[in-house]
């Protein structure tokens, strides 16, 4: 009989995750947050030296590898300084001149001076995620309790938050003009941020809430972020999460949501930048016949990879949900969509539906899909499907017989492949500068 | 007078495939309507592709003059600014592209090759609608996606839209009357007839002489194995309602 063997079944640490160790050693005195906090830091961190960085053998990372995508892990960005602030001016220009309310976070902190946080509406509070941590707030006390989740990027995020926003909309206020959260990173050496969020939107509330990511390219900057959410009962929530980060960045972003009953709450990706981007959005869909959106569209190039986790679960009944996605992918791009929808037993009349479509521009491109249904009701109507192809010839042709020139043929059949998803968003503003950055997109490419 | 278009001892075949367009010979002076008529197979749809430049096919001999120049040097979307337009046989769906979209960049894309001004949105609006108008086409058709779930009668209404908006040199009309009920042919040939111009000609494919009761040719063709085996002025089309292709097939074999 062999001896049973004393060596530990872990897995060897990485030079990242040991780098990612001292970051944290060094930096968990001067984190925000009281004792509570930190007591919650540091079991966040516990979660991720046990997990380690995703890697292949877990499921949800499968096609995203982390391990050997990040291979070092940078140094947590300072705070802005008077340079990073004026460089962030001309922040977020896609959506300039919409007349939302910005909010500017430059190298992962919310800047007041930057940022538009007068004349706030009735019912609408916002403040830094540091100083609620700081001083102590009812919200904070909700971070990771929206979904339950031990994912290890997300505790990674909660070990190492620095700043985000803590918005709050009181019951039945409807807050018309949108606001704009514009992450900038600004810095040209390779630093990390981890910023984390929350928005809770009371019952028969409503809010439209935009993020956007951007920085320079040609810098292997990284940024965690993470987002708890709460949609009230009977509340609306439109969010729209643009990434446009530099070349050569790591951004992996995850979402918490909890919608209540009868709520409404669309959520529409659109990812042009970065060179590993993870975004993975739980939704616990928990109250009685709430209607959910959540809709994507990557447009990638070069060596980009793109990963979108989606968790749609349906834990009470007569809820509707429409999951959309679209990928175009050119160069060697990649573009992965692991779609599940849960039905729990008690979401009888659940009606889920969800699609995922990549249209290859080369030979190099790659599209992964991975849908999964997994239902426990036995009165549902739910589906899934997904497609691979490329551009249609026959149409293409067809386009240029009446003049239009192979490129903007191409543009104009890519247009309506994304469309259908640009077409769902309900701003107005939102929805023709997506369709402009996708035109500008596709007028850009080789 | 310099023809308007001039198909010399053309040959074509099918990427990898056989050969389908024989030795044809046509040619077309401004303002001339020519029919071409032709058995089921016998290439003439192929024909009609080969002039605008879809790919897929192989030139394997002659050339086509089309207003002094080369017309096979040049991709589709040149030859279309050039002035030449294919109704389609089967015209295609294109979802997700509006019809008034496309039109805006087909008029558009074509002015500024020429280096004429682009048409403002108001400008092609009007005139879109006034055509849409004579050929039965109402607003809410033009808002709709490219001819999807538009009926067999009304995507060929759409093509002839899409002609008289373009005011095309050569219209070649592919079977312009397949599907379309004696109202419609009247719609779709009016809308042809009213582009009749000394400048502008017509090469109309037709299995039926019908059609050509409307659309009066100067010249029918007779089309068998690749190429024109026959042409005699506009009864010919009678005759050959009366007695069908045999003997032609026999000629061009
Ligand atoms: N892509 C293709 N691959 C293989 N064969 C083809 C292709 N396109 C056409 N053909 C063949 O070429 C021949 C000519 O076809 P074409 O459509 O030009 O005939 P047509 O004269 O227009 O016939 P119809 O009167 O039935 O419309 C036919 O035998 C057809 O099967
Ligand atoms: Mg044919």
């Amino acid at each position: 009989m062999a001896a049973p063997t004393s060596a530990q079944i872990r897995p060897m640490k990485t030079s990242a995750e040991l780098a990612l160790a001292e970051t944290f050693a060094a930096a968990r005195a001067a984190l925000p947050g009281g004792p509570d906090v930190a007591a919650q830091r540091a079991a966040a961190f516990g979660t991720f030296a046990d997990a380690g960085l995703p890697h292949r053998r877990v499921e949800a990372w499968r096609y995203t590898d982390l391990r050997a995508l990040m291979r070092e892990a940078r140094p947590l960005a300072a705070p802005p300084d008077a340079e990073a602030k004026s460089r962030a001016a001309t922040a977020g220009a896609m959506l300039a001149g919409l007349g939302f309310r910005r909010l500017v976070l430059v190298n992962g902190a919310l800047v007041p001076e930057l940022s538009d946080l007068a004349g706030l509406e009735a019912g609408l509070s916002i403040r830094s995620m540091a100083d609620a941590l700081t001083t102590g707030d009812t919200l904070t006390a909700q971070l990771g309790q929206t979904v339950a989740s031990s994912d290890a990027v997300l505790a990674l995020n909660t070990a190492l938050m620095g700043d985000g926003v803590v918005l709050h909309v009181a019951a039945g206020a409807v807050i018309e003009r949108p606001v704009e959260l514009v992450f900038v990173t600004t810095e040209t050496t390779p630093v990390s941020m981890f910023t984390r969020s929350i928005v809770v939107v009371e019952e028969g509330a409503s809010l439209t809430l935009i993020e956007s990511h951007e920085g320079p390219s040609g810098v292997a900057y990284q940024v965690n972020t993470a987002l708890d959410l709460v949609v009230g009962a009977g509340a609306t929530v439109e969010r729209v999460k643009i990434t446009a980060e530099g070349s050569d960045a790591v951004h992996l972003a995850t979402v918490l949501a909890r919608v209540d009953a009868t709520a409404t709450f669309a959520n529409t990706f659109f990812t042009t930048g970065g060179l590993v981007v993870r975004n993975q959005l739980l939704a616990h869909l928990a109250g009685e016949a709430i209607h959910a959106r959540m809709n994507g569209v990557s447009l990638l190039s070069g060596k980009q990879h793109a990963d979108t986790l989606l968790s749609v679960d349906h834990a009470a009944p007569a809820g509707e949900s429409r999951e959309s996605f679209r990928a175009v992918l050119d160069g060697s791009a990649q573009d992965i969509f692991q779609g599940k929808i849960a039905v729990r037993q008690p979401a009888q009349k659940t009606d889920a539906r969800m699609l995922s479509r990549a249209l290859l521009l080369t030979e190099t491109a790659e599209a992964c899909a991975k849908p999964e249904l997994e239902i426990f009701a036995d009165d549902v109507q739910c589906g899934h499907g997904c497609t691979t192809g490329t551009l249609d010839q026959q149409l293409k042709f067809y386009l240029m017989s009446r003049g239009i020139p192979a490129k903007e043929s191409e543009a104009l059949l890519i247009q309506a492949f994304v469309g259908e998803v640009l077409d769902a968003i309900g701003n107005e503003g939102v929805r023709s500068a997506l369709t402009d950055a996708t035109q500008a997109w596709l007028l850009g490419r080789e | 007078m310099a023809p308007l278009l001039e198909i010399k001892d053309l040959h074509a075949e099918i990427s990898g495939g056989r050969k389908i367009i024989d030795g044809m010979n046509l040619t077309i002076n401004p303002g001339e309507v020519h029919a071409i008529m032709g058995p089921n197979g016998a290439g003439k749809s192929t024909l009609s592709y080969v002039l605008s430049g879809k790919p897929g096919y192989e030139i394997t001999g002659g050339e086509v003059i089309f207003r002094g120049v080369n017309l096979l040097e040049l991709s589709p979307d040149e030859r279309a600014a050039q002035g030449l337009f294919l109704c389609f046989q089967y015209p295609l769906e294109i979802p997700g592209v509006s019809n008034m979209a496309f039109l805006h960049t087909a008029v558009n894309s074509q002015r500024r090759k020429r280096g004429e001004t682009e048409l403002t949105s108001p400008e092609l609006v009007r005139k879109v609608r006034e055509l849409g108008q004579t050929l039965g086409i109402n607003a809410e058709m033009l808002k709709r996606p490219v001819n999807v779930g538009f009926s067999g009668g009304e995507k060929k209404r759409n093509e002839t839209l899409q002609m008289m908006l373009l005011e095309p040199y050569l219209c070649v009309l592919d079977e312009a009357d397949s599907g379309l009920d004696i109202d419609a042919l009247k719609v779709v040939s009016n809308g042809v007839n009213a582009l009749r111009s000394p400048e502008r000609s017509m090469l109309v494919i037709t299995h039926y002489q019908r059609l050509l009761d409307y659309i009066v040719p100067d010249v029918v063709h007779v089309f068998a194995a690749g190429r024109i085996v026959h042409t005699g002025g506009k009864e010919l089309a009678l005759e050959l309602e009366a007695t069908g292709y045999a003997q032609y097939q026999n000629e061009a074999a």
